[in-house]
Formats: structure tokens, sequence, C-alpha cells
């Protein structure tokens, strides 16, 4: 099974099994050649990896730690639960890895000015950081209740020397963004690159984010081993687009013994427009230039989507996802809200770690499958992000309850 | 050729406007059908999509009203469509219908080359032509495929970017002149154009001039000004129109 995951893509590059593709207009066709030339010389140049390695070394502060959580562990009281501290890269989240690699290619493509979209804000920050660290000029794509709901990134952003542009269109959040990050790419496409900040987007977007979020899973790896002298039990991540799950999974794909769960946003039930969650209430559609499991009506028109979590808060989710669902390689369930914010809390007091909201989605799933695990047995939760953007959010939550 | 997007405005009904603009010399009607995500499209246009969905306009919708103006013009009527939408069922399946209702063609911006043997096979099967769609940057083996997979048309795009109105004229004459090259289907043109000045200019060297953004815009303005769009469709197309 895990052998057919890899081959998929030597089949046919751009598609993980079915899903996948490249459903662009066709101003973007060329583009997405041009990139996926460039990305695969970068790759096989010795001179490009050092390089990005370095930046992750020096200026994201890797490899991040890795450590036994000893109190939630015990508060559980089934497997031994173990964190990938992504909330430690630089910027408070594991954006970074991906704008990082992308915004050195950009370089070396030739291209001055970045664009991205940002749901949270935190692939904003991450892409204004990388900016500006390498000289590149940027602008950001946010929707308008994303703005309100993450005024300190927009700030955040402003500081490190980007241009934000809030959208109004739509629903006003990440979709949306997306969709005008993408229609200023395709007037813009000569001198700009677009980093797109999830394993989402048509080919070859969801393989580059994948490779470059994928440091987290190798650096995991080799962690459990030295610290359990074995591979981990189980892995738990959330999945919104679906970024940071696919860089701790996918190392592990192989080994079949390792278990993988990614967790979607319940937001406030199962009813339609009420939660996040394509991989469980959705179905194969296309978004964004991919085919995957979308949340649409009976016309393939996109629905409306409600997560407390602004970076889950997206009606659709990579298509190496989707594969991993259809060939039963990764389990995944939903966490609602009230879920999420009591585990932001836990977790914050049996550990003293402040997570991210959507991390906090991680960390409630972790919780349900840890009970069913024996003190033998190793789980990790890969803590995605760091919380500080969210404490007025779930501060207003809070006081609603 | 004119494109309208369905269901905006929400009055008169999608067929009466069909009919005016027809009478009004319209060769070819292109017909929008409202998506969510028109990632192609500029605000003018994916406003008057994000109207008409609100309004509750589906593609069901658009078929029972070209089926209505069917009753009353045999002019040529091409639906505009994402393959989001095409797919999400059945490429065959919708094909069907749009055939059914009286489509004569499909515009798909957006189809993955994979699907495009599929696509064109459902239009064939069904009667419909399939029009896709030449960049600017498209190379020239990818001009090829594009024309393997076409019938009726070639839409070339003027410019990079999304649709919108814009001040110039295009300069298309070296693209059209390689398109030219590689078939014999009639081109046109569209993004960007929207006046009778533009029309001339493209008329020089392509077939058609398809223009959008302009009309919706004006069709949105009549709306708003309690004017009669019926009457503001007919002029403008009539306007448009190039001395022979």
């Amino acid at each position: 099974m895990s052998h057919e995951t890899t081959t998929s893509q030597d089949l046919d590059p751009g598609r993980f099994g079915r899903f996948g593709g490249r459903y662009v207009p066709e101003t973007l066709v060329n583009a997405l050649d041009e990139l996926e030339r460039a990305y695969r010389e970068a790759m096989e140049d010795p001179g490009f990896r050092a390089e990005v390695d370095l930046l992750l070394k020096d200026f994201v502060g890797r490899p991040t730690p890795f450590h036994v959580a000893e109190r939630l562990s015990d508060h559980v009281g089934g497997a031994r639960i173990w964190l990938k501290r992504e909330d430690l890269a630089h910027t408070g989240a594991h954006k970074i890895n991906n704008t990082i690699g992308q915004a050195v290619l950009a370089k070396r493509m030739g291209k001055t000015r970045i664009i991205a979209e940002t749901g949270a804000g935190q692939h904003g920050v991450a892409t204004a950081t990388a900016c500006a660290r390498l000289g590149l000029q940027c602008e950001v794509y946010m929707g308008a209740e994303d703005v309100r709901r993450q005024a300190l990134n927009v700030f955040r952003m402003k500081l490190l020397g980007a241009t934000v542009h809030t959208v109004d269109s739509g629903s006003r959040t990440l979709k949306d963004a997306t969709n005008e990050a993408m229609r200023d790419w395709m007037g813009s496409v000569g001198a700009t690159h677009y980093i797109l900040g999830s394993v989402v987007g048509p080919h070859p977007f969801p393989t580059i984010v994948r490779d470059f979020q994928s440091v987290i899973g190798r650096e995991c790896r080799e962690q459990c081993l030295d610290a359990m002298n074995a591979l981990p039990d189980m892995i738990v991540a959330c999945v919104g687009g679906g970024s940071n799950a696919a860089g701790i999974f996918y190392p592990f794909v192989e080994d079949t013994e390792v278990g993988l769960h990614g967790i979607e946003a319940g937001g406030r039930s199962d009813a339609p427009g009420q939660h996040a969650a394509p991989l469980a209430h959705g179905e194969p559609g296309v978004l964004h230039g991919s085919l995957s499991y979308v949340l649409q009506d009976e016309w393939g028109q996109t629905m409306p989507v409600h997560s407390c979590s602004a970076g889950l808060d997206y009606p659709g989710v990579g298509p190496e996802h989707s594969w991993w669902k259809d060939t039963g390689r990764v389990t995944y369930s939903s966490i609602d809200d009230d879920e999420a914010l009591k585990a932001f809390q836990l977790f914050s007091r049996t550990e003293g770690i402040i997570p991210a909201l959507e991390t906090a989605h991680a960390v409630a799933g972790a919780l349900k499958v840890a009970a069913t695990m024996n003190a033998n047995q190793n789980l990790v939760i890969n803590v995605s992000g760091r919380g500080d953007k969210d404490v007025v959010e779930v501060m207003r939550l809070l006081g609603e309850h | 050729m004119p494109y309208i997007t369905a269901g905006d405005p929400p009055k008169p009904d999608l067929s009466t406007l069909i009919v005016g603009m027809a009478d009004a010399g319209a060769d070819i009607i292109e017909i929008g059908i409202p998506f969510s995500d028109p990632i192609a499209d500029g605000p003018v246009i994916a406003s008057a999509m994000f109207r008409s969905l609100e309004a509750g306009m589906t593609p069901a919708g658009v078929f029972a009203e070209v089926k209505k103006a069917r009753a009353s013009t045999d002019i040529a009527l091409v639906g505009m469509v994402s393959d989001s939408i095409v797919a999400h069922a059945d490429r065959g399946r919708f094909v069907a219908q749009a055939a059914e209702a009286g489509f004569d063609g499909l515009i798909v911006p957006d189809a993955d080359t994979r699907d495009l043997g599929d696509l064109q096979e459902a239009c064939k099967t069904h009667g419909l032509t399939l029009t896709l769609l030449v960049a600017p940057m498209s190379t020239g083996a990818r001009q090829r495929e594009i024309v393997e997979h076409s019938s009726g048309f070639i839409y070339l795009l003027a410019r990079a970017g999304v649709t919108g109105e814009r001040q110039d004229a295009p300069d298309i004459a070296g693209r059209m002149s390689e398109l030219r090259a590689l078939t014999d289907l009639p081109i046109g043109v569209g993004f960007g154009i929207a006046t009778a000045e533009h029309v001339t200019a493209v008329g020089a060297s392509a077939d058609g001039a398809i223009v959008g953004s302009a009309l919706v815009r004006r069709l949105h303005e009549a709306h708003e000004a309690g004017e009669d769009v019926g009457t503001a469709a007919h002029d403008f197309v009539k306007g448009l129109q190039t001395s022979p």
C-alpha cells in the first residue's frame, strides 16, 4: 500500500492517484511548467540545497526540538506523548520552512516580486520574513474576516515591509485570498513568484510545499530513533490545507508500522457550512487548480465553511491527503471548536506551551487517540505553531461561553 | 460576440436578454455560468457571479432559460463554464444537459490537459463544439495541443491577466498569424475588449471579438439606476457593431 503511494507520482507527475492535476486558466499553464522545471533543476543542485539548509539552520533555528510531554501523558494515561516543536521555528510556526525554500527558488528564477495568500496570517508573516531576509518585494492577500481576527499578524507583515491587500469578495477568508493571489499572478507572472502556503493548488505546488515541509518529518524520524530507539507508533497533526501534516507524515509513509492521523476542523457541528472538514464530509471536486476532496454543493459551487481557527477555515485540502485517505494510509477525523478550545487551555497548563488554535485541534485529537493506546507506545504530536496570534480571539471565544 | 453572466442583473430573465441581443445583431452570444471561485475573472465579472449565485442561479436555471430562448431565436449560444462545475458530477451528464437545453457549444477555460480527451469526446457525442483558450505565453506545442482538442472556434486571450476593460486595443497580429498556421478554425479574441474601436482593431485579423466586462458593467449600472436592462443590452450590442 505504501509502495503505491510513492509510485503514484512517478507514473503521472502532478497526480496523487487520481487527485491533483492542474485545473487553471491557460495563462498560468506556462508559468507552472516553468516553475516545475526550475524546481527540478534546483533540487538537483547541491548549491541550492545547501543555501536553503543553511538558512533553515541559522535563520529559522532548525532542527526544532523534540521532547516528551510528561504531564500531558500522565493526564491521558495512555500512550507516551512526544512533541515536535515547530512552534519554536522562527516566526512561530512551520510555515517558514516552505517560504524560505520557495523564496530562494524565486530568487534563483530571477523573480523580484513575491505574492502570497494567508488565512491565519502565519504564512503571510513567514513569507514577509523570508522576503525581508532575501531582499524581495512582498505583497500578501488576506480575507477581510481574517484581517479582523488576526490584526496582530497584519501589523507584523507591515513591519516586515510587506503590503497587505484586504480581500472583500466572496466569504472574505482564505479561499478568497487564494483566488485574489491567483488573479494577481495571472497578470504579473513574468517578474512575480507566487508562494503558495499549503500543499494545495495546481501542480507543482502540492509537491514543492510537501518537499520543503518534509524537513519536519525527516528530523522527527532521527529524533525518534535517538530518543526511543524506535519509530513512533502514531503521529498526529492538524489538517487545513495540510502542509504541516504532509511535512511530518511524508518521511514515514513507507513505514507502515507507524500510524498516521490527521485532524480536521469540526467547527460547530457536522451540518453544511458549520465545519471545515472536506475529508470527512466532502466529495472529489476541483478547487484552486487541483482535484481533491472539497466541500461543494450539488452543482460544484464551493460551500461556506466555519472553524474557530483561521488557518483551518478552508473548504479544500491537499490532493495528497485525499490520496492517503482513499488508500487508507492516513486516518482522518475531526475535532470541533469546543474540544479545540479545551485542548488549547489544557496544553497551556500541562505543558507550558500556548498552542496555535490549529495545533489545539491536533492536541485534542491526540488526546483521544493516545487514550486508546498503552504506556509502551509512543505518540508524536506535530506542534505546528504557537498561539500568541490567537490569544485575543480565544479571550473573545471564552468570554462568550 | 457579447458575453453576459447568467442571472445578473436578475431582471429581465436571461432568455429575454438573449433574444434582445440576438435582435441587436450579435453573431454568437457567450453565457457565463456563475461559479463561486472564478479565478480568471476580474472584479466586474466576479462580482456579477457572486450576485447571481446569491440570487439563487444554478446551472439548471441557466439551462431552463436557454431552452426558453430557443423558442424565439436560433442564434449561436456558447456557455463559458469552469471545469469545477462540468466535472463535479460527471462531464458527460453536464454536456448532455447543456446540449439538451439548446447550447451550441461550451468554452472551458480551466480543464486539465489529462481531461481534454474526455471533454472533447463528450462534446462530440452530444453535438456541442468545445472551445479552449490560447494565452499569450502558450508555447507552440501547447497551442497545437489546444487546437487538436478544439472545435467550433479557438478563444485567443488578448492579454495575460484577468478579464476586465482596458484602455488600448491589444496588439494581436503576431499571435494571430502563429495560430492561423496551426488551425483553420475561426478565432475569437477576448479579455480587455471594451469598445467598438477595439472590436474594429481586433477584427482586422481575428474572426470575432468577445466583449464581456464592459457589457456586464453596463447592465449592472442600468439595473442599479432603474433603467430598462433589456434596452441597455440591445443598445450596447448595437453600438459595438462595426460597419462592414
